[in-house]
């Protein structure tokens, strides 16, 4: 359990470190290390070279606008998760983020590493999809922002450039009269969830304008479901475009059992929320 | 015992250096020494395969790589299969590996080649170089294909059948056939495995000008390596040294031995004559050490009206993996522990062990008991439910009484000796039980909780362990001339707090002050006459030949004592490390009668100058007498005729979610009868450890292969072992202390009760919850919910007839 050789480079300006992950096509990014540490380690990735951005200035941030929440590359899930303004501009960060793993992991992991790895068994990922949220990304070649709807190309592939660092996500605020919820059920506390399920909904007056749901652990990519005119049946509603699949650990037949059992009760209380919320 | 150390809860001295991360385990050692060489072992990636070449041609080109070795390099004892430690007569087709495979793998994890270098990265950087061609074979994977027997793992052992035993008291067959109500089940528990945090490890030095060898190993045998090692070079015992540093757990796994590594680390260490360490990694822990606890029962039982058992006849298959290096201990622990407190009026079991292309099983904290427990537990509780009755009664009136010990199974059990129990007292621990779970005021909290739309559900389940299997530990105790006391017993620690229980006994029984009593375990240096650690049996026999070696001391302080106060022996007492001549002042310490006890030319301090020739002695006798030996020394060992036989009942009430199938644990009771208790805190933690074991076990471990041999779950990220969030908040506790007569301090082990009635307790708790027979553990909440469907699709046919 020793990575293979690999050469590490830990530049301390935004510009050296894009250009020596321009120089490298098979470098890598190391911000929390609490994914590609453990790949690294049983060899399943090898990348040639690490460009380790711990040192870069300026990206530890977790900043809370009228708009919503700015999490830099080197703000750690505790971080986040420690925010009062966070919390407050978008619960729903806080509420995904107790999920996550274990205090010792979120201590080091990053938030927007976490989105970048692209795992769909991964709360943030999803997160960021359900709220519309983007990504802000640099390489030598210049800067986009990605929305988060185009983030996600696959099984842990997002759509950046080899060449490409996210530098900062962003976590729209909840709008008045919106509400979220978020439940999971995994095997042991802070695993990965055999289902999560978000919800966003927005109301008006005793209507429900608008219910999506997002869902973890049952589809290769974080996939959000608009269920606003399912009220009744989010969950066969959403079970049309998920694809739960069988593990080691549950059935596709029970985890799809899970998300007729968590969709109903997370969209209830995102919208109880919505309506606390008006 | 009178004295106050013995069954006080004092407090650890072993935790300060751990807790401060001043434990010392192997991977530690001779890390900063420049000469030190890494170790890496190529492992099959197949589960049964021929080798037709091995290639290392690339490997010797990268630079660092020192050596590398495969089966072709060995030679002599080295190129023989490992030692089969344990043979049986039922074990009729023992197999053992080779320590590099010889021209074939029996399953993914098997070592091939062991590459030395100068680090462990470029070890490993060189085993991917390794290029292995392969004949693929067909592998066996689990019990029903073993049985099966379409291919076999070894060709010249028909049917995959290893052993076949069989044991029976009394006709047990007519029985059930006259027996008024019968039940018939089929019972299955999954592979699981012990997982210590520490891997296993092993450093090797030898030293040329000397030809002696040191050896440091993460094991739960210190002397048993030793001799393994010895044989396997060619090496004089007396030119081996195995020192045990510290252990971060074994649980059973680290009994094995000797490791390949353990053997090719002292190897390349002689041949290249540097130091070399290897260090097992956790996913070769999983692929490469040892599982436990696959087995498949079939149960037959004939009862009376009462729940009374007339005939009990059990019949099951072992998955023993690729190889049997441990023998038959753990389907014997079955077969013969099954049983628990209970006397079936007749009772046969028959056994086989078979081969699968898996890793292979030895002991693990349990061994074969929890197995048996669950086997025997969900037969009491089938037949309750059969008759209507309470299922604590069912177990009552089956019980062994305390009036009938000794009381003799007519079983031989695992150490070749009868299976016969010294003491216990089963109504009286079931009292405490019921007591301590609410057992009779369950219906109304269930009631309570059904009204809340909330579904629990109650268990128990009760377990009787041989503990404390011989054949001996021995113990030095010495005193120095400071008057500190150093203690040595032979068997290892791997977490037990030996230190600290292993003094008290020294202290109230030599009546010196804890804090001057050291103990080392598991040094061939220092007790080159050992076991080892396992079958909770380190407190039964080296506390009990710690005292007798305490006794001996004593002994001789006294009778030097005596002279030198010119008392009466029978006048004297030691305390705090004085003896003084009762009802006067005239007192000496144990220091300066350790000064007496060794009779000097040379002065070497103040001290010692009461030592010297012209100080001491009667000029007209031998300096030291003829049957008299110098130093203030005791040495025994203890030796038991049989096993002392532990006991022990849980309860659990479990909630289980309607609609996600999740469990939950809301109470935890435990009654624990191990005699006499040395250390309550210490006992106390054993119990905690157990369970949380236990849980895992029970709730969320298991082995998971596929066909064709890969194990999927070969990490902590998917073999889930509980964590703090998972196992109980807290665990009730009660003792009952019936102790044992085999033993000079009537102690029982207790070690391994925690973790033996778990399966059986919760499958208990959850079919009560549940009303569904639970009749495989562990299980998942997607397993409950499969069978909530099943269930709900066709109820009859899933129910107990």
């Amino acid at each position: 359990m020793k990575p293979a050789p690999f050469a590490f480079v830990r530049p301390s300006t935004l510009d050296d470190a894009l250009a020596a992950l321009a120089a490298d096509p098979g470098g890598k990014v190391l911000a929390g290390g609490q994914s590609l540490v453990p790949l690294l380690s049983m060899r399943l990735a090898s990348p040639t070279a690490l460009v380790d951005i711990n040192a870069l200035p300026d990206l530890g941030h977790v900043r809370v606008a009228e708009d919503g929440v700015r999490v830099g590359a080197l703000a750690r899930h505790a971080d986040v998760l420690a925010d009062a303004a966070a919390r407050e501009s978008q619960p729903l960060l806080a509420m995904a983020l107790s999920h996550v793993a274990h205090a010792t992991i979120r201590n080091r992991g990053t938030t927007v590493g976490s989105l970048v790895h692209a795992d769909a068994a991964a709360e943030m990922p999803m997160v960021l999809r359900l709220l519309d949220g983007h990504v802000e990304v640099a390489s030598v070649r210049g800067r986009r922002t990605v929305p988060a709807a185009e983030l996600f190309a696959g099984p842990l592939e997002s759509t950046l450039a080899h060449d490409e660092i996210a530098l900062e996500a962003f976590f729209p605020a909840l709008a008045p009269r919106a509400g979220v919820a978020f439940e999971e059920v995994a095997r042991r506390h802070g695993d990965y969830a055999l289902v999560g399920v978000a919800a966003h909904a927005v109301c008006d007056g005793d209507t429900v304008t608008s219910a999506r749901l997002g869902f973890v652990s049952v589809s290769d990519v974080p996939v959000v479901v608009d269920v606003t005119d399912a009220l009744d049946d989010p969950a066969g509603r959403a079970l049309a475009d998920l694809e739960p699949g069988d593990d080691i650990h549950a059935t596709a037949d029970y985890r799809a059992h899970l998300v007729r059992v968590l969709a109903p009760r997370v969209l209830a209380a995102a919208i109880e929320h919505a309506r606390s919320n008006a | 015992m009178t004295t106050k150390l013995f069954g006080s809860k004092v407090a650890r001295v072993e935790d300060q250096r751990f807790l401060r991360g001043q434990g010392r385990y192997v991977d530690d050692l001779l890390h900063d020494d420049p000469r030190l060489l890494h170790a890496a072992v190529l492992r099959s990636p197949h589960a049964h395969a021929r080798i037709t070449d091995i290639d290392v041609s690339d490997v010797l080109d990268v630079e660092g790589v020192v050596a590398v070795w495969t089966y072709d390099d060995l030679a002599g004892p080295m190129a023989e299969p490992l030692p089969l430690l344990i043979p049986h007569p039922a074990l009729t087709h023992g197999r053992t590996q080779y320590a590099l495979a010889k021209d074939e793998v029996n399953h993914v994890g098997e070592a091939i080649a062991f590459v030395v270098a100068t680090d462990r990265y470029v070890a490993e950087d060189a085993v991917a170089l390794i290029r292995v061609s392969y004949e693929f074979l067909e592998p066996v994977v689990g019990i029903p294909a073993a049985r099966a027997a379409e291919r076999l793992v070894h060709p010249d052992v028909p049917g995959n059948v290893g052993a076949r035993l069989e044991q029976e008291n009394g006709d047990a067959r007519a029985a059930i056939a006259a027996a008024p109500h019968t039940l018939s089940l089929d019972l299955r528990i999954e592979r699981s495995a012990c997982t210590p945090m520490e891997g296993r490890g092993t450093v090797a030095r030898w030293d040329p000008d000397t030809g002696r060898l040191t050896v440091w190993s993460s094991t739960q045998t210190s002397t048993g390596v030793r001799g393994c090692v010895a044989a396997k070079l060619g090496l004089d015992l007396a030119k081996v040294d195995v020192i045990t540093p510290d252990v971060g757990g074994g649980f059973g796994v680290k009994i094995n031995h000797p490791w390949p590594e353990e053997l090719l680390v002292p190897l390349a260490a002689r041949t290249l004559g540097r130091p070399v360490k290897f260090t097992e990694d956790r996913r070769e822990h999983f692929i490469s050490s040892a599982h436990e606890r696959a087995q498949e029962h079939h149960v037959e039982v004939g009862f009376d009206d009462d729940g009374r058992l007339l005939g009990l006849d059990v019949e099951f298959w072992h998955d023993h993996g690729a190889y049997t290096p441990y023998g038959l201990i753990v389907p014997i622990i079955t077969s013969t522990q099954l049983l628990g407190p209970y006397k079936p009026q007749s009772y046969r079991v028959v056994f086989e062990s078979l081969y699968t292309n898996t890793v292979m099983v030895t002991p693990y904290r349990g061994a074969g008991r929890p197995q048996g427990c669950f086997v025997m537990e969900r037969t009491m509780d089938a037949i309750a439910a059969y008759l209507g009755k309470d299922r604590a009664e069912v177990r009552s009136v089956n019980f062994i009484q305390p009036d009938e010990f000794p009381y003799d199974h007519g079983l031989v059990f695992q150490d070749g000796r009868e299976l016969e129990y010294d003491s216990g007292d089963y109504p009286a621990s079931l009292a405490k039980l019921k007591e301590l779970v609410g057992w009779d005021e369950f219906e109304a909290f269930r009631a309570e909780m059904a009204a809340e739309g909330r579904r629990v559900g109650i268990g128990l389940a009760c377990y009787v362990e041989g503990t404390g299997v011989g054949p001996y530990e021995g113990a030095h105790v010495h005193v120095e001339t400071s008057g500190k006391v150093k203690v040595a017993t032979g068997l290892t620690t791997q977490g037990q707090g030996h230190q600290t229980a292993f003094a008290q006994i020294v202290a109230d029984t030599l009546g010196v002050r804890f804090e001057d009593v050291e103990v080392t375990t598991g040094d061939t240096r220092r007790m080159p006459y050992a076991v080892g650690t396992f079958a909770s049996r380190a407190a039964v026999m080296s506390g009990s030949a710690v005292h007798l070696a305490a006794l001996r001391a004593k002994e001789k302080a006294l009778r030097i004592a005596a002279e030198a106060l010119e008392a009466n022996e029978a006048d004297l007492e030691i305390a705090d490390g004085v003896v003084s001549v009762r009802g006067t002042d005239a007192s000496i310490d144990l220091g300066t009668i350790s000064v007496l006890s060794n009779p000097l030319r040379y002065a070497f301090d103040e001290a010692s100058k009461a030592a010297t020739q012209f100080s001491v002695g009667d000029p007209g006798k031998p300096p030291v007498a003829e049957d008299d030996e110098p130093g203030l020394e005791g040495r025994d060992f203890y030796s038991p005729e049989r096993a002392t036989f532990a006991s022990g009942m849980h309860a659990v009430i479990v909630e289980t979610d309607p609609d996600t199938a999740e469990v939950r644990i809301l109470k935890y009771a435990v009654v624990h009868d191990c005699g006499h208790l040395i250390n309550p805190m210490i006992v106390e933690g054993q119990i905690h450890g157990g369970v949380a074991q236990g849980v895992g076990g029970a709730l969320y471990e298991r082995m998971a292969y596929d066909e064709s041999g890969q194990l999927l779950n070969a990490s902590f990220m998917d073999f889930l072992m509980p964590y703090v969030t998972e196992v109980p908040a807290s665990i009730d506790i009660d003792h009952l202390e019936t102790p044992s007569p085999l033993n000079p301090l009537g102690i029982k082990g207790a070690g391994e009760a925690g973790v033996i009635p778990s399966a059986a307790v919760f499958a208990a708790a959850i079919e009560d919850a549940e009303r569904i027979p639970i009749t495989a553990m562990p299980i998942s909440p997607s397993e409950l919910f499969d069978l909530r469907r099943a269930h709900a699709a066709s109820p009859a046919s899933e129910e107990t007839p």
